[in-house]
């Protein structure tokens, strides 16, 4: 299938009459921020005026808190003490109006979920019931630094679909055998012309173009792991840090979770919840032991992890996507571009006092 | 602003170089608008980091739990009552301390800002007097500081010092006629259902991150008892149960203790109005037991004292 244009107005229209086929995710306002909500026919879309979602959409996929398995601790009950699966839908869901980076994001998650030895039952069906229609940023904020991550404003990796935001239309590009699947299904539109395409590809060049390349990476990829772990400045970014979980549960592409069990009466519930190397009860031994007990420890965890141990694990890009959230709305201003400036032995630049 | 700064890096510098202090704690500018970010200063050479304007909204204090050095440590209206009540809950030693005292005429509520300006993304943000203007890609706007303050620094009654070494500059005039508990006074209006409603509708947001913790000086327990394992007191998925024991007991535990900073509410990356969950038990401490936190070093607070002879009603 070629490219399409919608109008912005028949794009959502023509969404709207997917309801029987696909659960549809598209971003609203709420208050100050934004989030993906459930389209439906009052949904007020804000396409035109997000720049991302507060909160990354890998909730949609992977939610903060699942119930995992169920249990009777009833003596009486012939199951008594059998973990059974909670009965879990898979539907056909769509995000759409995604970012660039926070699809690229499952693709890094997916490295964590779905390897050859292990595979995550419920992440792996929900991630292949979604697809993912990308919305272009034709304006990245100046906290946004994908390019340096190996994405970009218009990067297709990961995504069906991809969107590119003309003014009065939208031209629409399927990327995927899934994403042919959904534009079939879509009402409307017109077959884009080369003029068309010739002018989403020069606005894709433009901005892409005019993304900041302000986080040297390279550097810390030639050096050993010890020399960046026993640092001298990781007292000093750490100094600030409230040891709180916004970074990582912000972040599109922080995957850890923690396993508990939920006991009422006689019935319990074996939940997985989001967890953060934030907090000093991630790495709490049962024999009272944490090896990260201080808090320089766990900040030094999330920037190598991101940037050492997944790059010399996989060899493939970093477990960051540079969607700026955390440099955003870390409440003590950790810049996670600093801290990369000075893991690569680059001055850290701050605005001018 | 610029003078404050100079003068805050002077004393600085003054400080670590007559070896008054070990360290002294302040703010160095943000890399983003209206973050600027806690910094810690061994010598000298770094004060030049130290600055100063009017979106230094994190409190201090928090940074001084623990520490066995001497510290100089920059400190307003609030940060220095939550500084007394450290002091007092011996959390750390006066005479470790080299308060350098700033009066503050209020800071920017972040928030409010982004609003005012359609949440178009600001690039910079300058300040005079009583005037700030941010600018951003083809906008820039200047407002009056005064209507754009954090709610806890509209109602402060508190804007200078209590317990300081040195000043910076003169005293602020306090603010005249403020009415601080308004907001209390609705919320105690409604019917127990509405209350109920309400604060359910506070805590719908939460992730559970735990900045508004974090970022409070007075949760300085080794271990909060939601990080608690065995036994485990609160669930931790997002249940609006467990939510909900978290948020309150939090703010009990502050009870006759917070000096209304707003740092929890400035840190909410969900933009919760934390300061709910520990206003009405300020008004309560101050109604009850004619009591502010954090404005004796010789003063034991409400809840750890007991007088026979106490003049209040509630023991009649």
């Amino acid at each position: 299938m070629g490219d399409k244009i919608f109008t912005k107005q028949g794009w959502v229209e023509s969404l709207r009459g997917l309801a029987g086929d696909y659960m549809v995710f598209v971003p609203v306002k709420e208050g100050d921020m934004y989030a993906f909500r459930h389209l439906d026919n009052d949904t007020k879309v804000a396409f035109d005026d997000y720049h991302n979602t507060r909160m990354s959409p890998k909730s949609i996929v992977y939610p903060q808190s699942e119930r995992m398995f169920e249990y009777s601790l009833d003596k009486q009950d012939p199951d008594c003490n059998i973990l059974k699966e909670v009965p879990k839908t898979f539907a056909p869901q769509a995000i759409v109006g995604i970012r660039p980076c926070d699809a690229h994001a499952f693709q890094i998650s997916k490295r964590n979920f779905d390897t050859p030895e292990y595979r995550d039952p419920w992440w792996v069906q929900r991630y292949e019931a979604t697809t993912l229609i990308g919305l272009g940023c034709n304006s990245p904020r100046s906290t946004c630094f994908c390019t340096a991550m190996g994405g970009g404003p218009f990067d297709e990796e990961g995504l069906d679909v991809l969107m590119f935001d003309m003014g009065e239309t939208y031209l629409v590009r399927a990327l995927t055998d899934k994403g042919e699947a959904f534009l079939g299904k879509l009402n409307g539109g017109r077959s884009a012309d080369k003029t068309d395409r010739e002018a989403a590809l020069r606005l894709s060049d433009h901005v892409r173009d005019g993304m900041p390349d302000v986080v040297p990476v390279d550097p810390i990829r030639n050096k050993e792991i010890k020399d960046i772990f026993d640092a001298s400045f990781w007292d000093d970014v750490a100094f600030a840090c409230l040891n709180c979980g916004t970074c990582t549960f912000l972040c599109p592409a922080c995957w850890c979770f923690d396993v508990q069990d939920e006991v009422y009466g006689r019935e319990g519930d074996r939940i997985r919840n989001w967890d953060s190397c934030m907090f000093p009860l991630f790495t709490l031994h049962g024999s009272g032991h944490n090896p990260r007990a201080k808090k320089f420890q766990r900040v030094r965890q999330r920037f190598m992890h991101k940037f050492k141990y997944y790059v010399d694990k996989f060899d493939d890009g970093f477990q960051c996507t540079g969607c700026g959230r955390c440099v955003q709305f870390c409440p003590v201003n950790i810049d996670i571009r600093d801290v990369l400036r000075l893991m690569s032995d680059e001055p850290p630049v701050r605005l001018s006092a | 602003m610029i003078e404050l700064t100079e003068k805050i890096r002077d004393i600085a510098k003054k400080l670590l170089k007559d070896g008054t202090v070990d360290v002294f704690i302040g703010y160095k500018k943000g890399s983003v608008p209206m973050m600027n970010e806690p910094v810690l200063i061994r010598n000298p050479d770094e004060a030049d980091l130290l600055y100063w304007d009017s979106n230094c909204g994190l409190n201090l204090c928090n940074y001084l739990t623990g520490r066995t050095d001497r510290i100089g440590i920059l400190a307003t209206g609030c940060n220095s009552r939550s500084i007394v009540t450290h002091i007092i809950e011996n959390q750390i030693r006066r005479d470790q301390l080299y308060i350098v005292g700033i009066p503050c005429t209020g800071m920017i509520d972040h928030r409010a800002v982004n609003r005012a300006v359609g949440h178009r993304e600001i690039t910079d943000i300058t300040e005079s007097d009583i005037t700030f203007t941010v600018t951003g890609k083809g906008f820039q706007e200047t407002f009056n500081k005064a209507d754009y303050l954090q709610g806890n620094c509209k109602v402060c009654r508190h804007r200078n010092p209590v317990e300081y070494d040195e000043m910076i500059g003169e005293p602020v005039e306090e603010q005249k006629g403020i009415e601080p508990y308004s907001d209390v006074k609705n919320i105690e209006k409604m019917s127990c259902d509405d209350k109920n409603a309400f604060f359910r509708r506070l805590i719908d947001k939460c992730i559970r991150c735990y900045a508004c913790r974090n970022a409070c000086p007075l949760c300085y327990c080794p271990t909060c008892f939601v990080d608690e394992s065995r036994p485990q007191w609160v669930g931790k998925s997002i249940d609006p149960t467990d939510t909900m024991t978290f948020h309150l007991l939090r703010a009990f535990h502050c009870a006759g203790r917070c000096t209304d900073c707003g740092a929890c509410e400035r840190v909410c990356p969900m933009g919760i109005s934390m300061r709910q969950f520990t206003r009405k038990l300020n008004r309560d401490a101050e109604e009850l037991f004619s009591w502010q936190a954090g404005l004796s070093l010789t003063e034991r607070p409400p809840l750890d004292t007991y007088r026979s002879d106490d003049y209040n009603d509630f023991i009649k």
